[in-house]
């Protein structure tokens, strides 16, 4: 008959209880360690949330296109032997249109995990009313699917976005652009494109998307009205967006497509390397520091059992006269460091909850609106993992220190 | 003598100490003990009786020759093998009786049996009460260790050797700390364990009194076996 009594649990537990104050003290260390730790990496979430909430608003996951290509400096005659050598390559000009867009829409749709295809004809123009002119960028979109891909309707905030589909010359401009001119719903623009062609457009809404330097450029407009802008017939086509599934995987389609249609597919990372680099720089910053509190809160627990150890010595001594192994005396120690561990995660996700809570009702106004942050289960379970890890470590060294006391040495003190 | 069974027994047992320098603490040591023996350890300071014992108690392994306790070869063990036998078959009181303060007396009682796990928690409360109630205790068992005097405290630790009914019960100056009425009633219980219960005792002692009145005598000088008289 044998029975499992654990004595290694009480043992850890009596430590705990008798040793109140220092206990807490290394529970609070590790309750804001974790609190803080969860709290920042949710809060990095949110910016990168907002982040790429707000550039979805005018960059699809994946953009095919023609890329500019560049005269071969070296050109081989056809006729003699000689070579005519071209000493300054300049870009082949106009022809970065994408040929055969209908053929190519639908084989981008035909894909595995697209969502949304929408194709794009850009024209450089400037917008006129009176004498004040602004240069931009005007998108002929089919206004169903540019809104499907960019979700318009949420960011227009005067007019209404399904009116391009009926007013062909109509045009849906960024605030900033109206302010500048003047201009609200219902009233006309006309903007020159750069082949000169001159449009008198009908404004049927404004939008905002909190990016001034798109808001005070943007403008969307029919695709016919954006070919007849170029002179081109209408299946003149210089982009095709590609909406995916998961836009963290769109490298790898991007890779695909490009493969697939000979065209140069582009993912949004690749595209906004600049946002990208600040969204990195801001991950290592807050995981640098976040990990270091952990570590901190981690040091807390190590120095309450280093201390436990050496005042209990002779507790350890007699146990392993008593027959307790190297790995009963680990146990104890162990289980201590988990217990304080325990309570102080739980208790630092609950804190957590609260920060992220009373944060993400503190209205910081501007583009932001409320501070961006949320419940990221992720972050929780992070916190939980790496918090028992850095407790079990903070645990398992003293614990290893006791678990090699010579009883001899210190019976004969 | 020719029945008698032999418990504990060491085959030309040394031991070198090197810190601050090689020295040979124990030389040639050849005993043994026999279940039912009351044996006492005596010999002048430094001469190496409570390095014997601890070579004797599996916690050293550090030595020469052969240690055989239980018919069984215990030289060589891993710790944890030791550890077992330590648990199951050997019960220490030393000078200083190295009570886990925080836990009552009982508790303290409890915690080699639990760890051993041969018996049921209620089993094992009973059987505590029974040790402390042999060492007139019962009444304290559930103050804290802390909160008892010196005579009771190290009768608590020999109720607590005493909880896995090892074969052997060893001590080094068990009553170093006691007065005499203390130190008789510790005499007396060892005495009772060898006769009615067959537990060895091996006990280091400076009391030549105690030593006297014990079975037999083993006389150490300089490391080595003087005398071992009957
Ligand atoms: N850890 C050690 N390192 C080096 N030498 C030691 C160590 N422990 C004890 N000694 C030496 O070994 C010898 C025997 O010591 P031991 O403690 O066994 O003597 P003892 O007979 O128990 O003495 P006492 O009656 O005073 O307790 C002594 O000379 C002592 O100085
Ligand atoms: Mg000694």
């Amino acid at each position: 008959m044998n029975y499992k009594h654990n004595i290694d649990s009480e043992i850890s537990i009596s430590y705990i209880v008798t040793n109140k104050k220092l206990t807490t003290i290394a529970a609070l260390g590790v309750i804001i360690g974790i609190a803080i730790f969860v709290f920042m990496n949710s809060m990095m979430k949110g910016f990168d949330r907002t982040s790429t909430d707000s550039l979805f608003k005018t960059v699809s996951h994946i953009r095919l296109f023609k890329d500019d290509e560049t005269s071969i400096p070296l050109v081989k005659n056809e006729t003699n032997d000689t070579e005519n050598i071209i000493i300054n390559p300049k870009i082949v000009p106009d022809n970065n249109v994408l040929i055969n867009p209908e053929a190519l829409i639908k084989l981008l749709q035909s894909q595995d995990n697209v969502t949304v295809v929408s194709p794009q004809t850009n024209v450089n123009v400037f917008y006129n009313n009176g004498k004040s002119q602004i240069s931009g960028l005007a998108s002929g979109v089919d206004i169903v699917e540019a809104d499907r891909m960019f979700n318009i309707k949420s960011y227009v905030v005067e007019g209404n976005a399904n009116d391009l589909k009926h007013v062909q010359n109509g045009i849906l401009l960024g605030v900033g652009i109206a302010d500048k001119m003047n201009v609200r719903t219902g009233d006309n623009i006309s903007i020159t494109s750069s082949k000169n062609v001159l449009k008198i457009m009908k404004v049927v809404g404004l939008f905002r998307t909190n990016n001034s330097v798109v808001d005070k450029s943007k403008s969307f407009i029919n695709s016919s009205f954006a070919q007849q802008l170029l002179q081109k017939n209408s299946s003149y086509i210089t982009e095709i967006n590609v909406n995916i599934k998961d836009y963290d995987n769109a490298l790898i389609y991007a890779e695909q497509f490009s493969k697939l249609t000979g065209y140069k597919a582009e993912d949004w990372k690749t595209a906004n390397e600049t946002l990208m680099a600040a969204a990195n720089m801001r991950k290592i910053i807050i995981t640098v520091i976040s990990f270091s509190i952990l570590l901190v809160a981690g040091f807390g627990i190590y120095n309450i059992l280093n201390m436990t150890v050496s005042q209990k010595i002779n507790d350890i001594a007699i146990l392993k006269a008593m027959g307790f192994r190297g790995g009963d005396v680990i146990r104890i120690f162990v289980q201590q460091a988990l217990i304080i561990g325990f309570f102080g995660i739980v208790l630092g996700l609950t804190l957590a909850t609260i920060l992220v809570n009373v944060l993400s009702h503190v209205y910081v106004g501007g583009d932001i609106g409320f501070f961006p942050i949320a419940f990221e289960p992720m972050q929780y379970l992070r916190g939980f993992i790496f918090g028992f890890i850095i407790t079990f470590l903070a645990g398992y060294i003293p614990a290893r220190k006791a678990a090699n006391v010579d009883p001899v040495s210190i019976f004969r003190k | 003598m020719t029945n008698r069974q032999i418990v504990l027994q060491t085959k030309n047992v040394g031991k070198y100490f090197y810190d601050p320098e090689k020295f040979r603490v124990l030389n040639n040591i050849s005993i043994e003990a026999y279940k039912g023996e009351f044996l006492t350890l005596v010999g002048k300071s430094g001469s190496g009786k409570s390095t014997l014992l601890y070579l004797l108690s599996t916690m050293d392994r550090d030595y020469d020759g052969e240690i055989w306790i239980d018919d069984k070869k215990v030289t060589g063990l891993t710790q944890n093998a030791l550890a077992e036998i330590r648990n199951e078959k050997i019960g220490f009181v030393f000078q200083f009786h190295y009570l886990l303060p925080e836990f009552s007396c009982l508790k303290n009682v409890m915690i080699p049996a639990l760890r051993l796990g041969q018996y049921s928690r209620q089993e094992i409360e009973e059987r505590a009460y029974k040790k402390l109630e042999i060492l007139g205790l019962q009444d304290q068992a559930l103050k804290p260790a802390s909160k008892l005097s010196g005579g009771q405290q190290q009768r608590v630790a020999i109720a607590r050797a005493l909880i896995n009914d090892p074969k052997i019960i060893m001590g080094d100056e068990p009553t170093g700390n006691l007065d005499s009425k203390n130190t008789q009633i510790v005499f007396d219980i060892f005495k009772q364990l060898t006769s009615e219960f067959g537990q060895t005792i091996i006990a280091v002692t400076h009391d030549n009194d105690f030593a006297k009145a014990s079975d037999r005598t083993i006389v150490m000088q300089d490391g080595e076996i003087l005398d071992a008289t009957l």
